[in-house]
């Protein structure tokens, strides 16, 4: 560790909760000038929101936050960031795509302005790029609409670095390589390393371990909102980091063992579009198939795939019944948020509450009763609007939607997210009763726990399946095995 | 990158040259069009459309759609034929008014989160509302000033021309060129990353609705200078056809795409269709139809070019 007086930035106890999320539970962690900082942790460890903090874009809920020893934790915002110097890429990129590549620049410096702004900002970025990635063929009037994703990463690299009235003391890299090639991945990674010489402070957020490893000179490992490790790069090893991110030897209430019988009807096998060799997802009928690894790695597009080719013959894809989805971005995809309780949960199932060809209100107000009942939605009445529960009952309506309906295929994508410990006890329950009663579900989870509660698990990285856990095996350490790539 | 620098043309060349192909039709319908006269007649009704365009251009920049543009027009358009040549002080009052309340409609959508189409289609019936109190019945008589302002004699060519001229420009150094153009343009591209870069999204949709307001005003203006007295009903039709230029100037919906002088050219060329079907002697029943037919024509083609260009790339 850097002596105490070259320390730039200092958390001390930040907490953040969304409602009743906790997403940081007090973290105490400091990042001094000419370091580079390897921040690792599952998903849902509180990494972006942590840098979110540090970038302004979100607000603590508690403790201090101070920035070259002075407390800042009361008025801190982005542009309080942009003039410490503090700097951030963010994972989804955040460049204006109707702007050109210099324009974009703009937008980061207030100061380029006056005559031949144009000018002074695409030598900016030009002389930034030329730095960063030698050899580039990105000309800074070209919009950024028009450009590849590996190229729009490197504008937005550039942009972070490139200096004009303060100089950039800190920059936040999260995921900066996930669209890069080895190549350019190799230059970003040399670079850090002269910007840290140089006096400045980088944190690098990565999946791949090597990265962290031979880059940062300290990694810190995140786990459940907090800190658990914070050691020299020396100190660790790829297996010893991949341990220290994965919970220590929780085997509480392992699941009963059912035992799915192999001869069990066949409801499912699909391939990922990227597989590329003949390994491929089985399901059959009873049966609870976890999809775990990162996230975004390919699982939801794994499960609009069986989605889709239940509906239009796909290439690599058989299933066989009727499939229904449990979205897990309840606001986007899930609910309709001007429609009651009862119309939300009953939608999937119009087809068999008609009489004639009009819906029955009787049969609709009775399949809502009951499901109420069923699932234990807490609501005096079920034509209140949707929006009057609170998350986890709405989610739980989105379940009793896909139960409800005739399908005997469920496809869950995460759909545990931000629902409360009591709330998914209830729904673990009823998932393993559906299950003996036949039904298949295939569930993408980002959360260990949940794992256990599959029969079999298959892990994803880079959409394509790299490990296939069943029974015992399943445990939370050979997940984190095979998500992050520890045989590089 | 000749490839971009052929695409960004695109954008600009497509209105030009639609604009060109109707011209020469109207010059070789009615070759007497092809004098000081004749152009003044053709174009000077585009002098308030091209403002309305321009009006409507500021706010599909910020990702929103006035649909309360031509009732405010026309209300501007009582103020002027009224208040403003009787007591210039209390006309100049509401005038400005209309601006600041368009920077609060701004504020309202953005701070609220509704839809802006909501919004001013509401303020639609204010707008006429109030002109319809401001002026109850068709009259009024314009201000000296902008009734000779607006048939000045300029040399050469008519001053419509000068003036659409200097409105494209002037609209397209300030949004185009400029560096703070640039984060405004930016908040319909990417609102997200102009708000962490530091920016406030508040005062950018406040500032592009007031300058949708000062726009608007002009054209009130301009319409009354051109038809010497005021109507409530005078401008209705420009919400849509400020729409239209602005689509038929290369703009497009969403993500901050626009032209300023792409707008102006498309609302030249509006106006130049209804001539041009007048000429044809088209009865006046279809002539509405016949606009909407020429309108599709030019955006087919712009999908049809778009659609190329993204199999090219």
């Amino acid at each position: 560790m850097q002596s105490t007086d070259r320390t730039l930035v200092e958390f001390d106890g930040v907490a953040k909760s969304f409602g009743a999320v906790k997403a940081l539970a007090g973290v105490s962690l400091s990042i001094g000038a000419g370091q580079c900082l390897g921040l690792v942790g599952h998903n849902g460890a509180g990494k972006s929101t942590l840098m979110n903090i540090l970038a302004g874009t979100l607000s603590a809920s508690a403790g201090r936050f101070l920035v070259s020893g002075e407390d800042v934790s009361e008025r801190y915002g982005v542009t309080a960031a942009n003039r410490l110097g503090i700097r951030c890429v963010f994972q989804e990129l955040s460049l204006c795509p109707n702007r050109s590549v210099a324009e974009n620049a703009r937008i980061m410096h207030p100061s380029l302005k006056g005559i031949c702004w144009r000018r002074r900002a695409a030598t900016l970025i030009g002389g930034m790029l030329d730095t960063i990635f030698p050899g580039h063929d990105i000309d800074p009037s070209q919009l950024v609409g028009d450009l590849s994703i590996a190229r729009r990463q490197m504008v937005e690299i550039a942009r972070a670095f490139s200096a004009t009235d303060t100089p950039v003391r800190l920059v936040i890299l999260d995921e900066p390589t996930s669209s890069l090639d080895g190549v350019l991945a190799g230059q970003l990674l040399a670079f850090v390393r002269d910007f840290v010489a140089g006096g400045g402070a980088v944190i690098l957020i990565s999946h791949l371990l090597n990265e962290i490893l031979t880059t940062a000179d300290r990694v810190v490992v995140m786990r459940d909102g907090g800190v658990v490790a914070d050691r020299p790069a020396s100190g660790f090893t790829q297996i010893t980091l991949v341990e220290s991110m994965g919970s220590v030897a929780q085997e509480q209430a392992r699941r009963e063992q059912r035992s799915a019988s192999l001869t069990a009807e066949l409801k499912i096998s699909a391939a990922p579009a990227m597989q590329g060799d003949a390994t491929t997802l089985v399901a059959r009928r009873g049966e609870v198939i976890g999809l775990a690894g990162l996230g975004g790695h390919g699982q939801t597009e794994m499960l609009v795939r069986i989605f889709q080719g239940q509906r239009k013959a796909q290439a690599g894809i058989t299933v066989s019944g009727n499939t229904a989805m449990v979205a897990g971005d309840r606001q986007s995809d899930g609910l309709f948020p001007l429609w009651s309780i009862c119309e939300n949960a009953t939608i999937g199932s119009l087809a068999r509450l008609t009489r004639g060809w009009l819906i029955d209100p009787r049969a609709e107000t009775r399949m809502g009763e009951e499901w109420k009942q069923k699932i234990g939605i807490r609501t005096p009445d079920m034509a209140n609007p949707i929006l009057s529960l609170s998350g986890g009952n709405q989610q739980k309506v989105l379940f009793a939607r896909a139960l409800g309906s005739d399908a005997d295929i469920i496809l869950m994508d995460d759909p545990m997210r931000g629902v409360d410990i009591g709330t998914k006890q209830e729904v673990y329950g009823m998932l393993r009763q559906e299950a003996a009663a036949g039904r298949t579900f295939i569930w993408y989870t980002t959360e260990m726990d949940e794992l256990k509660h599959c029969d079999r698990v298959y892990v994803f990285r880079n959409g394509r399946i790299v490990d296939e856990l069943s029974g015992d095996s399943i445990s939370g350490e050979r997940v984190l095995h095979s998500s992050f790539e520890t045989a590089a | 990158m000749p490839a971009s620098i052929i695409a960004r043309n695109a954008r600009i060349l497509l209105p030009m040259l639609s604009f060109v192909a109707i011209l020469l039709a109207v010059f070789w319908l009615q070759p007497r069009a092809m004098s000081y006269v004749g152009l003044n007649l053709l174009l000077n009704l585009a002098l308030p459309i091209a403002f309305a365009t321009i009006a409507q251009m500021f706010v599909i920049t910020v990702n929103d759609l006035d649909l309360s543009l031509g009732a405010y027009v026309g209300f501007v358009a009582c103020v002027a034929a009224t208040w403003l040549a009787e007591q210039p002080l209390l006309g100049m009052a509401a005038l400005a008014g209309g601006v600041l309340v368009y920077a609060a409609v701004g504020a309202l959508i953005h701070l609220r989160n509704l839809p802006s189409i909501v919004v001013t289609l509401g303020m639609s019936f204010v707008w006429l509302g109030l002109a319809i109190l401001v002026l109850p019945t068709p009259g009024g008589k314009a201000p000296d000033w902008l009734r000779a302002l607006m048939t000045w004699k300029t040399p050469l060519v008519p001053f419509t021309i000068y003036a659409l001229l200097a409105l494209a420009v002037v609209v397209h150094l300030g949004l185009m060129r400029s560096a703070q153009g640039a984060v405004l343009r930016g908040v319909g591209g990417n609102p997200r990353s102009v708000e962490r870069a530091g920016w406030s999204l508040l005062k950018a949709k406040m500032i592009m609705f007031a300058f949708a307001g000062l726009f608007g005003m002009f054209s009130g203006l301009s319409l009354v200078g051109l038809t010497t007295s005021g109507d409530a009903n005078i401008a209705l039709r420009y919400t849509l056809l400020s729409i239209a230029g602005v689509i038929l100037g290369g703009g497009e919906f969403t993500g901050g795409r626009i032209s300023p002088i792409g707008a102006v050219i498309g609302a030249m060329t509006l106006t130049l269709a209804g001539s041009f079907l007048s000429f044809l002697r088209l009865d006046p029943d279809w002539q509405i139809g016949a606009q909407g037919a020429i309108l599709i024509l030019v955006l087919a083609l712009r999908v049809i070019i778009n659609r190329a260009e993204a199999r090219g790339l």
